[in-house]
């Protein structure tokens, strides 16, 4: 058989392979199958392209390729789950820059002889968003660790900022296109450069509680970036790939926006967070504004005396790694005689599906880890609702506010239970910036602290009150 | 408003649409209520009683039909009785749709609006309208009743001194509302009881009522439209059956629920699995109605097969008429409480649940009426009900419905163009590779829109982390530029370059999506 139809056959197998791997991520029980699937379509079309004719430079690539392969274990091994977003914003970068050196070395490569022009507007694409995703997705690994604030930077006259970048790239194919020989090679470093910054800018206008989204859409980019780096080459397997990963990461930021009540212009343009720390009351003065606090004791004695019990995590409970504190809190109170169950909000974290993640490694079963939708009826038969760390997610203002920011944005409608207690660490609004009547209400208590002492305490307290009542 | 309540007329009905207490609450609504005399009497209700709630008494159905602008009554009415019905009435009854097209189409010649109860959507807001449900629980416990009645020895295991009774064996199958109020009153009575259900969903429930929940080899889900169980394979059916065989020789009493809303009951009990029974024991068949489930019942009667007692009664809800009227009469005060009370009165075609439930209007036959959105178990807002739209995204959002076909249309319109050209300039190869990549990547995007849908929100992280890793791919981009051993250039040293950060991705993405999917694991306690 001759070797390109060889060639095109393991590519045709490993793009099935991936589709199953997407496929099999829609259940807990096939998803490590799926994963399954995935390397061993990597490793055909990894394989298979090393035995292309064209590919003699082993000496080279396979050293490259061993040591990628030691980092990216390094890193995978070493990552603690509550810093998955860091890591997930540090590989979207990695496949921008690699899609930029991949078109340069593709523009470099065929140099001589007369130019193609659909090849270079396919080079021209292909560099272009993937060095918006290189800087864009380091920006976001930045803020995401904490190295750069979560504030949004809203320069004046961003848009029109926005507007130049994108006019100035486009200006530039004309001299890059027009060219000869090796001459585009300017307006494309320039270009590359424009495009950076308006990655950078990009994604700095941009508030911390819209992460989810924003690392949602630069997984998008990140495939549409492959998907544009397969029209250069001329490869189909890069193209459904990069297809396959860039719908998967645009699903993702719609299911993000829509938990927000927010389009994605208005994530990505708006700068929402813009208000952070403005936190005036949206009622002025006629609702009640007095708070019940409770202590640790006030709180195990509610627990109990529970039958039904909701724990409702938010980004706060990943702040302070209290998922491990949180399962032996939960185990207590199963033994205790308990049914006891999590509510996980679409954007609670900062990725879609963090908190899952985190109970998950905290050996928290899933059948107990609820969606909104599945758990939102039920609050009005719980006895006791502990809220970690979360705050705009369970807002009632959401439902009945429509002066609010957030009015119209799906809420787990904690309120409807017998108690509600608020474990804070302070007094200060959410990251929208905006006062929460929750506090208020006469059935929630708020119990201040750090998230990861106050699940200890907790335990302890319970642990002591179970062995007393056993006894 | 006058709101009217008939006697019922049917054989062995026992049950009205009204009882004091609900009358009282129709009174407070702003309603006026009139009753027909003894309409009360079967349930245990006299006519003075509802007179001191507030009612007024009429001399027979006739006065009902001609005066009152709202009839609720239970059973769907007789031929003889739709006569009688004034223009522009409402009716609000049972009506079974599926078996009385002629009965509606009376109706409608008649002009009256009718709201089947038996129509009442299971959704959220509407379970406290919800009579279907009301009723079968009132069934399911009164089957249990029916079954200790006839079955000749204790439920609880007894230790006396004259020697030890062991407990009674009770099976339910089907655990939807009758089913878990069965399994809740035998276990009150002592039994031990199983149940079996095709939906592993209910599983759950069915642990907390202390029952054991039985299950079957095979991976499939039962789970149907409206929270109903659906028709399941011809596989899962065998091995059902085979389960049921095993089952039947220990067991003392069987009550069969399973009923798929519109289809004939299935046979879940075959006269096999009745021989297998013990002389003695009791099968309860709540699909009598229906064919039944057990392929010997008689629907109506109680029939005996080799010492074994098949218990067909129709009318279980009946014979507790007066809890059944209560229950019944709230869920009809609740649905014209929802429609405005008397002073808003209005039949809102609008409302999804008044919608759902009409059966006749305006002189016409409304049934069957538009699709509610089947359940999903990523649900999100549930999207308006929508007619078929082209390859509208699945389960997609309602905003979203529209954004994923015209980006769609847009791209085959963009291909039409580009295939044209690509012919008419026969010798431009490379718009007629373009054009052939250009159609991959489509599809490609297409079955990438589907395919994501269907992850579910638990795994978005992991999602995230393998498309990571897949993105790598374009590891094949740095291979191919810079595999060339000719000579060490710039092309090849990016190429090698980039095939080293993508190779990070891949390793880095497939060993952490590992790391993370490993720790997802079931809860151990619901299997015990």
């Amino acid at each position: 058989m001759n070797q390109d139809v060889l060639l095109a056959l393991s590519y045709i197998v490993a793009s099935v392979l991936f589709i199953m791997s997407l496929r099999g991520l829609s259940s807990q029980e096939t998803a490590r199958r799926g994963n399954l699937y995935g390397m061993i379509g990597m490793a055909l079309a990894i394989v298979a392209t090393f035995l292309d004719g064209r590919v003699d430079a082993y000496f080279m690539l396979i050293p490259a390729v061993a040591a990628g392969a030691l980092v990216g274990i390094w890193l995978a091994i070493r990552v603690a789950m509550t810093a998955m977003p860091e890591l997930v914003a540090m590989l979207h970068s990695f496949v921008g820059a690699a899609a930029v050196l991949v078109g340069m070395a593709s523009y470099l490569g065929h140099s001589e002889g007369p130019h193609d022009v659909v090849h270079l507007i396919e080079v021209y694409i292909d560099i272009f968003i993937g060095a918006i995703t290189f800087t864009g997705s380091i920006i976001a690994f930045l803020k995401l660790r904490g190295s750069l604030s979560g504030r949004p930077l809203l320069l004046p006259g961003r848009h029109l900022l926005n507007l130049a970048l994108v006019l100035g790239s486009i200006g530039l194919a004309i001299p890059f296109v027009g060219g000869e020989g090796a001459t585009g090679l300017v307006p494309m470093l320039i270009m590359t450069g424009l495009a950076g910054l308006l990655g950078i800018h990009m994604v700095m206008a941009i508030g911390g509680a819209d992460m989810p989204v924003v690392v949602s859409l630069l997984n998008s980019y990140s495939g549409w970036t492959a998907a544009a780096a397969g029209f250069m080459l001329g490869n189909d397997l890069l193209i459904v790939t990069g297809a396959l990963v860039g719908s998967s990461g645009a699903i993702l930021s719609v299911i993000m926006c829509r938990a927000m009540n927010r389009s994605i212009w208005n994530v990505v343009f708006s700068g929402f967070g813009a208000q952070a720390g403005v936190a005036k009351p949206t009622s002025d003065g006629d609702g009640p504004t007095e708070i019940f606090e409770i202590d640790v004791d006030g709180t195990v004695a509610e627990l109990m005396q529970a039958k039904q019990v909701i724990i409702v995590p938010g980004y706060g409970m990943a702040v302070a790694r209290a998922q491990h504190a949180v399962r032996e809190l939960t185990n207590l109170l199963r033994e205790h005689g308990a049914r006891v169950r999590f509510g996980i909000h679409p954007v609670a974290g900062r990725l879609p599906g963090h908190m899952n993640v985190l109970l998950a490694e905290a050996n928290i079963p899933y059948d107990i880890v609820l969606e909104m939708d599945e758990i939102n009826d039920d609050f009005a038969e719980t006895d006791v609702v502990l809220v970690i760390g979360a705050n705009d997610i369970v807002n009632p203002a959401a439902k009945t506010d429509e002066s609010s920011t957030i009015y119209g944005m799906p809420v787990l409608e904690v309120w409807d239970a017998k108690r509600v207690v608020m474990m804070k660490r302070g007094r200060s609004a959410g990251y929208a910036g905006i006062d929460n009547p929750l506090f208020y209400l006469e059935n929630t208590r708020m119990l201040f602290g750090d998230a990861k002492a106050t699940v200890d305490s907790l335990v302890t307290e319970l642990r002591q009150q179970a062995q007393a009542e056993a006894a | 408003m006058k709101v009217g309540i008939p006697k019922e007329i049917v054989a062995d009905e026992r049950r009205v649409a009204g009882t004091p207490a609900t009358t009282k609450k129709l009174v407070g609504m702003g309603f006026e209520v009139m009753i027909e005399a003894g309409a009360g009497a079967a349930a245990g209700y006299a006519d003075a009683m509802y007179v001191a709630a507030g009612a007024t008494l009429a001399p027979d159905a006739r006065t009902i039909y001609g005066d009152c602008d709202v009839v609720v009554k239970v059973e769907a009415p007789t031929a003889d009785e739709v006569p009688l019905m004034r223009r522009g009435m409402i009716l609000i009854s049972f009506i079974y749709p599926k078996r009385t097209a002629a009965l509606m189409e009376q109706l409608a010649t008649q002009g009256v609006t009718t709201l089947a109860m038996d129509m009442v959507p299971r959704i959220t807001r509407a379970q406290k309208l919800d009579a279907l449900s009301s009723m079968a629980n009132i069934a399911g416990y009164r089957a249990i009743v029916e079954a200790a009645n006839e079955f000749g020895s204790f439920f609880p295991s007894q230790f006396t001194a004259a020697g030890k009774v062991d407990p009674a064996k009770v099976l339910v199958i089907g655990a939807g509302v009758a089913g878990l109020a069965s399994i809740a009153a035998a276990r009150g009575l002592g039994a031990v009881v199983r149940a079996f259900d095709t939906r592993a969903a209910v599983k759950e429930e069915v642990n907390s009522l202390g029952a054991e929940f039985l299950e079957v080899e095979l991976e499939e889900s039962g789970e149907g439209k409206g929270g109903y169980a659906k028709v399941m394979s011809k596989e899962f059916i065998e091995a059902e059956m085979a389960l049921f065989r095993r089952q039947a020789p220990q067991l003392d009493i069987v009550v069969t629920t399973a009923l798929v809303p519109g289809t004939k009951a299935p046979i879940l009990w075959d006269r096999e699995m009745v021989e297998l029974m013990k002389p003695g024991s009791v099968i309860v068949d709540l699909a009598a109605a229906q064919g039944g489930n057990c392929a010997l019942t008689k629907a109506g009667e109680v029939v005996v097969h080799n010492g074994v007692k098949i218990i067909g009664y129709t009318d279980l809800a009946s014979r507790m008429a007066k809890t059944a009227s209560q229950l019944y009469g709230t869920n009809c005060v609740h649905l014209l409480d929802d429609m405005g009370k008397a002073a808003e009165f209005k039949v809102d075609l609008e409302d999804v649940v008044v919608r759902t439930s009409m059966v006749t209007h305006d002189g016409a036959v409304t049934y069957p009426p538009p699709a509610i959105p089947e359940p999903t178990p990523r649900a999100l807002p549930p999207a308006p009900p929508s007619k078929g739209k082209v390859v509208a995204a699945p389960k997609g959002p309602s905003p979203l419905r529209w954004v994923m076909p015209t980006i769609g249309l847009g791209l085959v319109v963009l291909w039409l163009v580009l295939t044209l050209q690509a012919s008419t300039m026969r010798s431009d190869v490379q718009a007629r590779e373009f054009v052939q990549h250009l159609t991959v990547f489509i599809l490609a995007v297409f079955v990438g829109w589907q395919l994501v849908w269907n992850v579910t929100a638990a795994l978005h992280t992991p999602l995230m982390s393998v498309t990571n890793a897949i993105s790598g791919i374009i590891i094949v981009g740095g291979i191919l530029e810079g595999g060339h051993s000719g000579d060490v250039n710039a092309p090849v040293i990016l190429g090698v370059v980039a095939a080293l950060i993508a190779t990070i991705n891949i390793a880095g993405g497939f060993l952490v999506t590992q790391r993370m999917l490993k720790m997802f694991r079931r809860d151990p306690e619901v299997g015990r």
